[in-house]
């Protein structure tokens, strides 16, 4: 197998986030700290991804940088880069946006690593697809990855989609949110510092009977509602996958990713049968 | 003014019908939706609808709106039941007005489907026998909607009812 080299990718706008989201502190450190520490043990060599006119900000400056040669947007620039920089290398790619990130999901990633695949990577909790900026690129899906480029599509997911990728179950719940916005910072600070907060969670029709009670206040870590219906679910024994259902925030439906406050109200909303 | 009701007990129609009797409508459309006494073969004595009301009247005055946008209609209302209704009860009403037939039939069309799929009620049928039971969602994987063959269907973003995630 090739040589295994690691990735964190720091050259993103952080644009929702309205600062740089590679100096974010989390655990006490900046997040691209974290991130390269916990990747540089497991690899032969580890870089940070950067822009042209990032590679003297001070944060970037301090690690072994591969600099985008690579026009084209988004991060298959760096993954690009990379690969032409050391084409027999295989890339452990890392976004810099994972604060929740854990070493077994790491670990997990690299020991299941075989000549059968060209990459290896994670399904996405929320939608099941592969998340590619967690995941193991082999060169022949580097290459695969430029002449798509090529091509048009920029989209290292849909590349992963198409290719003979070995997809994995995420071993920790929501290790793999990444943080792009003040609210979802907000949320995984808390539950990193196992901050509770209170929720009332209102239960209708045949949840309210499991649950046997109509409202409930709900103490929890957790950031998003997913976790949390895991929860309830295997408490009540409801019947319901999450993925059949919906979810209201403070009276309307809201994304399943959306983060949780204190004193939000929850409702989880079952197949309907009305009508 | 409201233009989907969620009722808690009936709800006089010839009422709702006189609201969507416009001078510029030169036709009308109703939905009636009925308790009947039976479902899949076993005999039912009546239903109970559950309903998470305040959501249930947000989602239905959505339904609503997008049918006044897509349809060239004067006006639309829809009335939910909630609570305990027998054999033979009205338990969903829909009245389109409009201009000309055709748009009326299709809005009408759109809005039951639409109700079915996404406003948060849940019913319960209670059986001859005395059993009673959530009904599950059947609509989830099978059930074709007018919307699917509008023309327009491609504006129409959410995914089909509450069976999937949305993002």
């Amino acid at each position: 197998m090739s040589p295994l080299y690691g990735l964190v990718l720091a050259g993103g706008l952080s644009s929702r986030m309205g600062q740089d989201k590679a100096a974010l502190t989390y655990h006490g450190e900046p997040q691209l700290r974290n991130a390269f520490d916990a990747v540089s043990p497991m690899v032969e060599q580890c870089f940070v991804s950067v822009r042209e006119a990032q590679k003297d900000e001070p944060l970037r400056a301090g690690f072994p940088q591969i600099v985008d040669a690579v026009d084209v947007d988004g991060p298959a620039a760096g993954l690009l880069s990379a690969h032409q920089a050391y084409p027999d290398a295989a890339w452990l790619v890392l976004a810099c946006d994972l604060p929740l990130l854990d070493r077994v999901t790491l670990e997990t990633l690299i020991g299941v690593r075989d000549d059968q695949h060209v990459a290896v990577a994670y399904r996405s909790e929320h939608d099941g697809l592969p998340e590619p900026l967690c995941a193991i690129w082999e060169p022949a899906a580097l290459e695969a990855l430029a002449r798509q480029v090529e091509e048009g599509r920029k989209c290292p997911r849909k590349l992963l989609i198409n290719s003979d990728t070995l997809l994995l179950s995420p071993r920790t719940t929501g290790a793999l949110d990444n943080i792009n916005t003040p609210e979802e910072r907000e949320s995984v600070s808390r539950r990193l510092g196992g901050q509770m907060i209170r929720l009332d969670v209102e239960y209708f029709a045949q949840m309210r009977e499991l649950a046997g009670q109509k409202v409930e206040t709900v103490e929890t870590t957790f950031g998003t509602v997913g976790p949390l219906y895991e929860q309830l679910k295997e408490k009540y024994g409801f019947p319901f996958e999450a993925s059949r259902l919906r979810v209201a925030l403070n009276g309307d439906f809201a994304p399943w990713t959306q983060p949780l406050k204190n004193g939000d109200h929850v409702v989880f909303i079952p197949p309907v049968t009305g009508g | 003014m409201t233009r989907f009701l969620m009722a808690d007990a009936p709800v006089d129609l010839n009422g709702l019908r006189d609201g969507l009797h416009l001078a510029e409508a030169g036709g009308f459309c109703t939905f009636e939706g009925w308790v009947r006494n039976s479902n899949e073969g076993r005999p039912v004595d009546g239903l109970e609808y559950e309903a998470y009301a305040p959501l249930a009247v947000k989602e239905g005055e959505r339904i609503i709106e997008e049918a006044l946008a897509r349809f060239d209609i004067s006006h639309a209302v829809a009335m939910h039941r909630m609570g305990t209704l027998r054999v033979g009860d009205v338990a969903v009403w829909i009245g389109v007005s409009a201009p000309h037939r055709d748009a009326a039939f299709r809005a009408c069309r759109y809005i039951i489907d639409e109700i079915k799929h996404r406003v948060p009620v849940w019913k319960k049928e209670h059986y001859l026998d005395g059993d009673a039971e959530w009904v599950a969602c059947h609509h989830c994987q099978t059930a074709p909607r007018a919307s699917d063959n509008a023309h327009d269907h491609g504006h129409h973003h959410h995914d089909h009812g509450s069976c999937g995630h949305q993002h």
